[in-house]
């Protein structure tokens, strides 16, 4: 296996359908943002994607609830929906394997 | 906003005619009306017929389903006629697939809404600028989240969105009784304004589908359960009772009844828009009246239906050739049509909806029932009734002649279900009665009733024969017919009771007529 390759084959390819900008929209974005920096270190690419500006986005998804995010990459393809404030089924949902085992500080900075 | 609070409710007409009938010109509009019901109700049957009948009145359609999928609800829609994606493809219907996808697995990691499907009802609203929503069902997106208390006010917040957007929409839901609690979930009936109820209830071994309006909020509609029935290509039909009798109209034209006999004793025949019930036990010549009905039709240039549940089409058509009238050259001209079945093939709100829709295809003057006891026992007595009373209006509406026909249980006198149930109904009753004398059955007629018209109130004697009925004498001689127990009087006995009373009435005419 060539330097890199993992990385490709493992890079998260994630999609965050929110709407508006209400404060669970906010609140799902920051504890995104926390749980890729703590556990996938920079190998994922994060779309926001707003069902209010993109009804037809939602529609094709076949989403209902929001915040709902969608993981294409890598498979199988998996939904969690919430304000993501729960990391341990966040992490469970995305089938990501805590980098740093730590399950009785899921909070911990 | 002010002239809102002064303006009544608006009603939208549905374009299912019978259900604006019952609901006083149609739902309330802008409004949002759950449609609850147990599983097999027609709910959703319901809520793809209000979007079509809105597409044929060129108002558009969205339909958001929680349950079955959008592939299955238009294939299942096919056999009632409704062509989903044809109407998608010209812009007139739009779905939102919101049925769990049993290939993405889903976890749910804290609080949430339901802001995107509100998002895509609204965008597909907008799209084919719907003005009607159906949404089905409401209990299913429970099943599809574990946070009853979130769908719950997301369900309201769904509800308000809807007003908001200014369609008129109908929600389904389930309930686990038809006699129980509005909706399952105890929370459905609060969401919509207004409230309706699909029931199927057994009840004698049969189906019967009723529709109820429990609430309007803001204004009026009948009251009570209505029967309805769901047909191919035509979907929910209710059978609106009351309303079909303020619409009857009375005609003074007379017509042959085909005897011309029976004519004079009705007083110079029939009356065009009435009803007549020919009661008789078995044998005593009642298809033969019907068949003299037909004929006297047919002869006067105006078109009959038979609807034959006792007898086959062959025995039928063997039967009046014995009395000498041709049924198959009847039909070859158009003049008559013989529907013969089985009266256990489909229930009573079937047999109405199917009777009206042959009625209205054929346009006959007459149409004669051959026989009601048949229909008796496929539902319930309410049933039964329901169906001659819908019938029986039905037919007047159209300025048809009726001829219904009952069979009495004993041979001899007495009554039958049919006769005590629906008399009332009926403008006119015959009577054929056996007459037991002297060793040897004779057959008995009487006119018993005859509304709004004078008639004979002996009962004669009759005979059958090759060329139909002939009527002959009264039974001057026998008392008790009627009862089922004739009795022989001397003619003494007749003659001195006759002359009594005719006495009597010479002694008070001076009285009554002074100056005679």
């Amino acid at each position: 296996m060539l330097p890199g390759e993992e990385e490709l084959l493992s890079k998260y390819v994630l999609t965050l359908y929110v709407t508006g900008t209400s404060p669970r929209t906010r609140t799902a974005i920051e504890n995104l943002n926390r749980i890729c920096a703590q556990e996938l270190d920079g190998r994922y690419e994060l779309e926001i994607v707003d069902v209010l500006e993109h009804p037809q986005r939602a529609e094709d998804e076949r989403i209902l609830a929001t915040p709902t995010l969608i993981k294409q990459l890598p498979p199988p393809l998996r939904r969690v929906i919430g304000d993501l404030s729960d990391k341990e089924k966040v992490l469970l949902g995305l089938e990501v394997r805590s980098a740093a085992p730590s399950p009785s500080r899921p909070e911990a900075k | 906003m002010k002239t809102d609070n002064h303006r009544a409710v608006e009603k939208l007409r549905t374009g299912i005619s019978s259900l604006d009938i019952i609901a006083k010109g149609g739902l309330p509009k802008k409004r949002t009306t759950l449609i609850s019901g147990t599983a097999g109700s027609g709910k959703t049957v319901f809520a793809v017929q209000f979007l079509a009948a809105g597409i044929a009145n060129g108002e558009p359609g969205v339909f958001v389903t929680f349950e079955e999928s959008a592939a299955d609800i238009r294939a299942n829609m096919r056999s009632f006629g409704w062509d989903l994606a044809k109407w998608e493809e010209e812009g007139k219907l739009a779905f939102v697939d919101a049925s769990p996808d049993p290939n993405v697995e889903t976890v749910e990691a804290g609080a949430f809404d339901l802001g995107a499907l509100l998002a895509r009802v609204d965008n597909a609203v907008k799209k084919v600028k719907a003005t009607r929503v159906s949404v089905d069902s409401l209990g299913a997106v429970f099943s599809q989240f574990s946070d009853q208390t979130m769908v719950r006010g997301e369900l309201f917040r769904i509800a308000t969105g809807l007003k908001a957007m200014g369609v008129t929409a109908v929600l389904t839901a389930e309930r686990t009784d038809d006699h129980g609690p509005v909706a399952r979930f105890g929370v459905e009936e609060f969401i919509a304004d207004n409230v309706m109820i699909l029931r199927n209830v057994l009840e004698a071994e049969s189906r019967r589908r009723t529709i109820e309006i429990l609430k309007f909020r803001g204004c009026d509609h009948q009251k009570g359960e209505f029967p309805f029935t769901i047909v191919p290509n035509g979907g929910v039909i209710v059978i609106p009772l009351s309303a079909m009798q303020l619409s009857m109209r009375s005609s003074s034209v007379r017509i042959s009844s085909g005897n011309k006999d029976l004519d004079d004793m009705c007083g110079g025949g029939f009356f065009r828009d009435s009803v007549t019930l020919v009661s008789g036990a078995t044998g005593t010549g009642k298809t033969l009246t019907v068949t003299q009905f037909l004929q006297g039709g047919a002869t006067n240039g105006e078109r009959c239906l038979l609807l034959a549940f006792e007898e086959s089409r062959d025995q039928l058509i063997r039967n009046a050739n014995g009395w000498g009238f041709d049924f198959e050259k009847m039909e070859r001209d158009g003049m008559l049509r013989v529907v013969c079945d089985y009266p256990d093939l489909s229930g009573l709100e079937d047999w109405l909806v199917t009777i009206q829709q042959i009625i209205t295809e054929f346009k006959p003057q007459r149409v004669a029932l051959d026989s009601l006891s048949a229909l008796e026992n496929v539902g319930t007595l309410k049933a039964f009734r329901e169906f001659v009373i819908g019938l029986t209006s039905f037919i007047k509406h159209h300025e048809i002649t009726g001829m219904f026909t009952a069979t009495t249980g004993s041979l001899m006198g007495g009554d039958s279900i049919t006769e005590s149930n629906i008399s009332t109904l009926t403008d006119s009753i015959i009577l054929l009665r056996y007459v037991e004398m002297f060793g040897e059955m004779k057959r008995g007629l009487t006119v018993l009733k005859m509304r709004g018209s004078g008639h004979d109130k002996a009962i004669r004697e009759f005979t059958i024969s090759k060329g139909g009925m002939q009527v002959g004498r009264p039974f001057r001689n026998t008392t008790g017919i009627i009862g089922g127990a004739p009795m022989q009087v001397s003619p003494s006995d007749v003659e001195r009771v006759w002359t009594q009373y005719d006495k009597a009435i010479e002694r008070r005419r001076p009285e009554s007529i002074p100056g005679s």
